[in-house]
């Protein structure tokens, strides 16, 4: 093997890093450069940086957004972690309802996720009314900092529980087995060997939780909490104007810190090798639960399933609500929005598939590649290529957005349209929005694999794409379902560049058009439809390919036992 | 090729005298908009209806939104219309030669409305509705918490209202920058204008994102009080929520606006569409339940429905006040800075004081001291406290620092925003802290 990658890694690193350059890196590049340039003269300079920490305010929003990200993290981990544990460690008919609805929070729109926690967990919300009503106090689940903690750690779960739940179930029984041969049971059996093989899957999901909540701009800005980073940025570049350098001097500093957080999870999980070579039986061995146990593992997933799906339950109940105002319950109820809904524009629900699916389809081919060029290959500076594109979850929609505008809306399609608005820059905006989520998947699947399996398929003389397809991929199927499904069910419900990049209604995804309604007081009802819409959606389409991830896994343990 | 088209169709108007035809017109129209669904779509049906050749597309983007991309995509222009509420928003398209002139001549609509110019004199954009600023409230909130309801600005700051109120703040919605600047153009001036905001500010719930975000506050309940825009609030009670609205004295009514887009692909449907906006037929659509927008054609006032408000007859709505447009344009940026560093990102420093100082009163109240009444004024005058004066504020130099744009390498501004700002942070916080300090003072010698 060359040192420096072979012909066809290098061929691979350039596409990619020819992509990441000219869809990623060129657009954002065009916007922050302000961040360096010195409004009072006009040249390149660090005065900006200086101001930031200098600002009080700043350094707070720095602060407040360091302490709601990590906290999240814990939040998440405890949501998640049990929930991962029932799903792989017994045979739990409860897991199936984990699987299918862990995801789920991941898929609540904008504003109406917005519109819904407020009445169900508002200071006079549902929840509250009710409390003060028969025990006369209020709990502030939604005030503030704290607030910002409950709904991110709701939001996000999902992204450590998939990781994890892939994890678990990738760690061959035979280790297991092994250990348990050797004396150990019980919680020692766990920390000295479930939970380090697990260890990939956990880092890759909390760091996730942790820089998307870092960089998270909607939660923060719905609760009206301004003083963290991700609003300030926001606020500044959308009110003082685009040509204000603050806002950018923030999007960097928020790009520097998320990839100083992958580092530091990468520096973790250094030197330490994750992969299992024998594939004696996916996942762990599960054992009955008695009776205590099941009662006991039922009662917290049914908890944990009842606050985490609470918003929907709340937005159901306003697509069907004519007046909800100050109490518990709606006034009435009524189809009236489902009809309005479903006479308007039905292009927005077949938009919203072709945008998320490409943007998928196209995340889990990158992140597959990088993955495998960042673990496999031996080019010198393999890693820029993660960083890089991990530096997208950094990079505000909006900035984005504009980038593009910036840099693609003087090229022309043949039929005369600008190419920046053209749809199929917004799945490639999307992917790109995306690709982190998916690459944190596959790299963390790919962890896994170890690689004499690979090396003895060559031994056995297959190519390095026959491998690839035959053995590699296959092993991975968990970590690339994990990825292929944030990437759909978020992009799906993605705003904030798809309100800047779409240039006509009938390309429009659902997204757009719950915005739409949503800025109107008579549209509430039937922008809540519209989102409950867009959850079915998601949850369909998710629930497609994990059937098919199944069918192929099950089709393909019946050819290897014909073998 | 164009330039025969051009003179076909001017030819066509002089020679027939005729007004445009639809066939003159061409097949299509793009309008960015930042309106709701509700005005759009029935203004869309209207218009195709009108011209059944025309298919209109409304392409909703926020208002800031709206300009960046109709800055960006310029060199290839492909929008005809833009159409928002904010008239500063227009401001800003014309400066950056982005829009152009088209004088469109209705009948029966004045030049002015109270003070305010209802189109841009130099005919780049024209008003097609109006707009006061006042308060909502959700009755059931108010009748939960056994709150009167509030009828004028000073009523806001009343200790009873603490928490209770949400308003947008200046620098994300242009038509709050107007009740803004409204407050700070009523006859106590700068200074008596910013007290009066922050004895209301101290009573703020949440500065809200969006300006839409104020109604949907109030209509869910979230907040009981609500500083917007008349239409808002008249919508929100016509699509059934148990709320009200009022306009306070010294409220100023603005226009909203429409204008051509420079290099429109489609000027001549761009043109009809302006007209019918402002015409008779246009400006009834404005009188829907939910769209309850005040139409600028006093006739069309002849069908609105029972109690409707009609700022050309009611002598209560935008009368009080002269609204200096000059003034508001010169400091704009300023003005949202300073509303953002004070109020915005200090809310929770300055509702500490405020609370403190409502306490202190009411034991002032009950048991009078003059020490300790000494503390509470002053802690007050910490609190109106605003670190740039008026004379400050009317500075070009001094407002240039936050017109960041420089149009040539070679411009120079002097001082940095963040710099400025920076120093006001430091400033507010340090004041609001003294006052709650001194209010803590007083409350002891009172207790």
């Amino acid at each position: 093997m060359a040192k420096n990658g072979t012909l066809g890694e290098k061929g691979l690193f350039l596409i990619i890093a020819l992509f990441l350059l000219v869809f990623l890196v060129g657009p954002v590049v065009q916007v922050f450069y302000v961040a360096f340039i010195d409004v009072s003269t006009g040249n390149l300079s660090l005065i900006n940086f200086v101001d930031f920490f200098n600002t009080s305010l700043f350094m707070e929003s720095f602060y407040n957004s360091f302490y709601v990200a990590s906290m999240s993290v814990v939040v998440a981990s405890i949501i998640a972690l049990p929930l991962a544990y029932y799903t792989s460690r017994f045979d739990f008919k409860g897991s199936v309802i984990i699987q299918s609805l862990g995801f789920i929070p991941l898929i609540m729109p904008p504003f109406v996720g917005a519109v819904a926690m407020q009445l169900f967990f508002g200071e006079n919300g549902s929840v509250n009314l009710f409390l003060e009503d028969t025990l006369g106090f209020k709990i502030p689940f939604m005030d503030g900092l704290n607030g910002v903690i409950f709904v991110q750690s709701i939001h996000y779960f999902p992204f450590i529980l998939l990781n994890l739940s892939a994890a678990l179930n990738n760690i061959d029984r035979s280790m297991e087995e092994s250990a348990q041969n050797l004396g150990s049971s019980g919680f020692g059996l766990f920390r000295k060997i479930v939970f380090p093989l697990a260890m990939p899957g956990y880092i890759a999901g909390a760091v996730l939780v942790f820089i998307k909540v870092f960089d998270d701009l909607g939660t923060p800005l719905l609760l009206n909490v301004n003083n963290m980073l991700a609003p300030q940025a926001y606020l500044r570049i959308s009110s003082i104007g685009i040509d204000d350098p603050m806002g950018y001097v923030i999007a960097v500093v928020l790009v520097v810190f998320s990839l100083g957080a992958l580092g530091i999870a990468g520096w973790a999980l250094k030197g330490k090798d994750y992969s299992t070579t024998q594939k004696g039986g996916g996942g762990l061995n599960k054992r009955k639960m008695t009776t205590i146990e099941a009662i006991g593992a039922y009662s917290i997933v049914i908890f944990t399933l009842l606050i985490v799906l609470s918003p929907h339950f709340a937005l159901t109940l306003l697509s069907f609500a004519t007046i909800w105002s100050y109490s518990i319950f709606p006034d009435a109820y009524t189809t009236a929005h489902y009809a309005e809904v479903f006479t308007e524009t039905p292009e927005f629900i077949t938009n919203t598939l072709i945008y998320a699916s490409g943007a998928a389809i196209l995340d889990i081919i990158l992140g597959v590649s990088i993955a495998y060029l960042v673990i496999r290959s031996k080019i010198k500076i393999r890693k820029t290529l993660d960083y890089v594109a991990m530096s997208a979850l950094a990079v505000p929609g909006l900035v984005l957005a504009i980038g593009y505008l910036r840099t693609f809306s003087d090229v022309e399609l043949p039929n005369g349209q600008m190419l920046a608005s053209w749809w199929l820059m917004l799945v490639i905006a999307l992917a790109v929005r995306r690709l982190p989520y998916a690459l944190r998947a596959c790299t963390a699947a790919m962890q896994q694999v170890s690689v004499s399996l690979e090396e003895a398929s060559e031994n056995l003389g297959a190519s390095k794409f026959k491998t690839m397809r035959k053995i590699t991929i296959p092993l991975m199927a968990g970590g690339i379902l994990a990825g292929f499904v944030t990437s759909f069910a978020t992009a799906a419900v993605e705003l904030s560049a798809t309100i800047m990049l779409i240039s006509s209604e009938s390309d429009a995804p659902l997204a757009y058009g719950i915005y739409i309604f949503m800025q109107s007081a008579s549209g509430r009802g039937a922008g809540a439809a519209l989102g409950i819409i867009a959850v079915v959606i998601v949850a369909l389409g998710t629930y497609i390919s994990y059937r098919f991830m199944e069918n192929s896994r099950k089709q393909r343990e019946v050819e290897s036992k014909d073998e | 090729m164009n330039v025969k088209n051009v003179i076909a169709s001017t030819l066509a108007s002089v020679v027939f005298f005729a007004p445009l035809s639809a066939k003159e017109l061409e097949n299509k129209l793009v309008v960015i908009t930042s309106f709701p669904k509700d005005l759009t779509k029935s203004f869309k049906k209207a218009f195709e209806k009108k011209y059944p050749n025309v298919k209109v597309e409304m392409l909703k983007k926020k208002t800031t939104a709206g300009i960046k991309y109709i800055q960006e995509t310029k060199k290839n222009n492909k929008a005809d219309i833009y159409w928002v509420s904010a008239p500063d928003a227009f401001e800003v398209l014309k400066d950056d030669d982005l829009l152009q002139v088209y004088k469109s001549v209705t009948k029966g609509i004045p030049e002015t409305i109270g003070s305010y110019p209802l189109s841009d004199p130099d005919g780049f954009y024209s008003g097609v509705a109006a707009a006061g600023y006042g308060i909502m409230w959700n009755n059931r909130y108010l009748k939960a918490k056994k709150l009167p309801a509030p009828q004028q600005w000073k009523d806001l700051s009343k200790a009873i209202y603490y928490r209770h109120i949400g308003m947008s703040a200046p620098s994300r919605s242009g038509t709050t920058h107007l009740t803004v600047e409204t407050m700070l153009q009523s006859d106590e001036g700068w200074k008596g204008g910013w007290r009066n905001i922050k004895r209301m500010a101290g009573n703020f719930k949440t500065v809200t994102e969006r300006s839409f975000g104020v109604p949907d506050g109030v209509n869910t309940g979230s907040f009981g009080i609500g500083i917007v825009i008349d239409f808002f609030g008249l919508s929100s009670k016509a699509s059934g929520f148990p709320v009200d609205f009022t306009y306070p004295r010294y409220t100023a009514v603005v226009p909203a606006n429409v204008g051509i887009i420079a290099n429109a692909p489609h000027v001549n449907t761009a043109r009809a569409f302006v007209d019918f906006l402002r015409s008779s037929e246009g400006q009834s659509i404005l009188l829907e339940p939910k769209i309850s927008r005040l139409p600028i054609n006093p006739d069309a006032y002849k069908n609105a429905p029972a109690n409707f408000p009609n700022p050309f007859k009611d002598s209560s709505i935008g009368q009080d006040i002269n609204f200096d447009v000059k003034l508001s344009k010169s400091r704009y940026n300023l003005v949202n800075a300073l509303f953002d560093v004070m109020i915005t990102y200090r809310l929770a420093d300055l509702n500490e004081a405020t609370k403190a100082l409502q306490e202190a009163e009411k034991l002032l109240a009950s048991n009078g001291n003059d020490k300790a009444k000494k503390l509470i004024a002053d802690a007050w005058l910490l609190i109106d406290k605003t670190p740039v004066s008026e004379e400050l504020a009317l500075n070009d130099d001094f407002t240039a620092i936050f017109k960041t744009k420089r149009k040539k390498r070679t411009d120079k501004v002097f001082g940095r925003q963040a710099q400025v700002e920076e120093k006001w942070d430091r400033e507010v916080k340090d004041n609001y802290q003294q006052a709650k300090t001194l209010a803590n003072l007083a409350i002891d010698i009172l207790n």
